[in-house]
């Protein structure tokens, strides 16, 4: 029996910081049996409750040593439409790799000994991309299929539902409904589908081809996506319901970025990851001037936060470097230390080896520049780690008189993301929460308004992708039970 | 998003002001005077914010006039009729609020008066007496003065170089107004310079002064940030808590660093596009 973990291929450090092509390169066939056949096949295992879809991981492991990958395939696609994506972007250490049985109990993350059940089920996604035709599968499996598909779909016949968003919660519930006989139209504001997972997520960790891959397998069940189309400025909910939808589902996302509230944040190339990424990943400003959106690079870049988003940022950061000719210097400064950052290990690995610098324990308290009015400096508090706080983390306390500086020339503020409001500011009778976030029955996900559902980072506050599909399954269900009524 | 009618409405010294209908029957039904929309003209394309200049409801067309300055201007005012734009998205942004205010004057500077205009016709149908102000550099550059003339009870114009109208700044103008009679509400919109300027004439006498920003965005929804500008030492977004601000409050001097941010790489651009 194999006890050592597959490493995944990965593109060299040196090579990858100067494009933006995938890092990971994903398991061969070989390499994906092996892993599998490390797994324990638990009789009563725990992965599966780590998952927040409930993807039934033993099954689809054993089919990988079976060899049986169309079989593993239905399995995962029974839980979850976007296996390729979410094999990629799934903290998978902080679930279902968390409660694997060879992750020691009371571990903050994953033990590198457990399965790597995220590269597995990268592998069989990308497997079924390529060897498994997408609309004959596109029902449940196959004793829900007897029972479901004719009867399902008549029931449901010429109900529509219209999908606010098309982000992880929007393109999932979109994808369930869809499948289920429902006609789904998705509105989109931005000029193209992804939300998130195109202008905040780079394409070295999504690959455009695989997103794009994975939405089109919508369209091939029939939803439609319209996109430029701004909901709450174009229609609004009571329009789309006069329009002929018998139910909206809300995954308008947390898009609004926080900053810090200090003096100085409003110099010229202080950005917030938002925009930064958005202008890289969305309007392929890497390109310029190939596509026309410029984006400033400097010489001494820093980003503020600890997730993954940042992670992000600093990555993009260095990549812009190197592609312009500049020396790689780009430095990341968290107000905690690297135990405690939120994003993903694999990303800080990442980080570390393409040659991002940490600084933690640090806490800005002021931008500078120059006459111009372009950020120079950085003037921060060193902190230490005091009590754990309401999430469970040592709270950074700023230490007096421990003032520095440092030099910058471009700033990224990614320190998190608040509730979208484009929406919610006016639609009165839809209830939010002090946060902005959409308040929701936990049972049905259904808002205050009736037949309006919601889920993903609307409703829980910034999430991961599969958190949000997990909510919008569940809305799912709320739909089909208020559409049955 | 097809262009149906386009126009050049100026063009001498290196200044060209281009107008271009377009058809978007979901914007028509919707938009208001004061709002914009986001425009892109090819999928490489930025995405630039656009303020909608008049609406047919008939033929289910929006108007938009711009100068063209950068290259997305550049490249849109290359489009002719029958093109279509990649994508067109709003209307975006609050609308002006349009009540009857009493003695209105609205100040219309270069470009800027094609964004005025929405708003002068909504402020007459409301019964205000208007009393409109525009500024160009020369008088061939002047646009929309028959339009607002139609709309406003009183037209007033500035020349730099003195070609038409009064020689000199819309702010000369503005000044003797303000003598003149008593104003309710005075609507800005043009160069930063020109806004700023009429902010503090304005400010003197302690009239209510709104203006229209023009920040860089990128998303215009408020996703972003880009186009954030203090206002009463607070950060706003111009995309979704404004365009209009109260022009007292504005830190123009961090607006316009912050409108400039890309002024290299916008010449490096339309140098290598020939434009």
């Amino acid at each position: 029996m194999i006890r050592e973990p597959m490493t995944v291929k990965e593109l060299e450090a040196s090579v990858r910081i100067n494009n933006f092509d995938e890092v990971v390169l994903g398991y061969t066939e070989e390499e994906a049996v092996k892993e599998a056949s490390r797994c324990l096949q638990c009789r009563n295992p725990d992965c599966i409750s780590g998952c927040p879809v409930g993807i039934d991981i033993k099954k689809f492991i054993y089919q990988i040593t079976q060899k049986d990958y169309k079989g593993a395939y239905f399995t995962i696609k029974e839980k979850n439409n976007f296996p390729s994506i979410c094999g990629r972007v799934c903290p998978a250490e902080y679930q279902c790799r968390k409660t694997c049985l060879l992750t020691k109990k009371g571990e903050p993350f994953a033990s590198p000994k457990a399965i790597n059940i995220h590269f597995l089920e990268r592998f069989i996604g990308d497997y079924g991309m390529k060897h498994c035709s997408h609309t004959s599968h596109a029902t449940p499996n196959h004793s829900d299929k007897s029972e479901a598909t004719g009867q399902v779909q008549h029931t449901f016949k010429g109900k529509k539902v219209a999908v606010i968003g098309s982000g992880p919660a929007g393109l999932c519930c979109a994808g369930e409904l869809a499948r289920r006989g429902i006609g789904v139209v998705i509105f989109e504001s931005l000029h193209k589908p992804g939300g998130v997972l195109r202008y905040g997520i780079p394409p070295f960790r999504i690959p455009r081809n695989i997103l794009d891959f994975e939405i089109d397998y919508l369209r091939k069940l029939g939803v439609e996506i319209v996109p430029n189309f701004v909901v709450g400025k174009v229609k609004n909910l009571s329009e789309l319901f006069s329009q002929g939808f018998s139910a909206v589902f809300l995954g308008l996302g947390a898009g609004i970025p926080s900053f810090l509230g200090i003096k100085g944040e409003n110099l010229c190339n202080v950005y917030s990851a938002n925009e930064f990424l958005t202008r890289v990943n969305l309007m392929g400003a890497y390109k310029f001037p190939e596509f026309h959106t410029p984006i400033n690079v400097g010489k001494n870049i820093i980003v503020i936060g600890g997730g993954n988003t940042a992670m992000d940022a600093a990555r993009v950061a260095l990549r812009l470097q190197k592609i312009n000719g500049i020396a790689p210097n780009t430095t990341v400064l968290y107000r905690r230390t690297e135990n405690e950052m939120p994003a993903r290990r694999l990303e800080i690995e990442h980080a570390k080896e393409e040659g991002i610098n940490f600084q933690f324990l640090v806490k800005p308290q002021e931008f500078i520049g120059d006459e111009k009015g372009y950020v120079k400096k950085i003037r921060s508090l060193r902190c230490k780690l005091g009590e754990p706080d309401s999430s469970g983390r040592r709270r950074p306390i700023a230490i007096e008189g421990s003032n520095f500086e440092i030099d910058t020339d471009i700033v990224v503020i990614a320190i998190g993301l608040k509730a979208n409001q484009l929406l919610t500011k006016v639609t009165p009778q839809l209830k939010t929460d002090k946060y902005g976030d959409v308040i929701v029955d936990s049972e049905t996900m259904e808002t205050s308004i009736k037949a309006v559902f919601a889920g993903g980072d609307i409703v829980g506050g910034e999430g991961t992708v599969i958190e949000a599909m997990g909510m919008a399954k569940k809305a799912v269900q709320g739909i089909l039970k208020y559409l049955l009524i | 998003m097809k262009i149906i009618h386009k126009e050049t409405l100026a063009d001498i010294q290196n200044t060209k002001i281009t107008r271009v209908d377009i058809t978007c029957p979901h914007v028509v039904r919707k938009v208001e005077p004061g709002q914009f929309i986001v425009v892109m003209v090819s999928e490489e394309g930025e995405r630039i914010p656009l303020t909608v200049v008049d609406k047919d409801i008939g033929k289910g067309t929006i108007t938009l006039i711009f100068q063209e300055v950068g290259l997305t201007t550049k490249l849109l005012g290359k489009l002719k009729i029958g093109d279509s734009l990649y994508a067109l998205a709003g209307p975006l942004g609050h609308p002006t609020e349009i009540k009857k205010y009493g003695n209105v004057i609205l100040v219309g500077g270069g470009v800027g008066i094609a964004e005025i205009y929405p708003v002068a016709k909504a402020l007459n149908e409301a019964g205000n007496h208007i009393d409109t102000v525009l500024g160009a550099r020369t008088k061939s550059l002047l646009i929309l003065e028959d339009g607002l003339k139609e709309v406003s009870n009183r037209v007033f114009v500035a020349t730099d170089d003195g070609s038409y109208g009064q020689k000199g700044f819309t702010t000369d103008i503005l000044k003797k107004l303000l003598i003149e009679r008593r104003y309710d509400l005075i609507y800005a919109v043009g160069p930063i310079p020109m806004m700023k300027s009429v902010s503090l004439v304005s400010k003197q006498s302690g009239i209510t002064t709104a203006v229209s920003l023009n920040s860089l965005m990128v998303d215009a929804t408020g996703m972003c940030g880009c186009c954030r500008v203090t206002v009463g030492g607070k950060t706003k977004f111009a995309c979704v808590d404004g365009p209009e601000f109260d022009a007292h409050l504005v830190d123009w001097e961090e607006l316009e660093r912050r409108n400039n941010i890309y002024i290299e790489k916008e010449k490096h651009i339309c140098n290598l596009h020939k434009l």
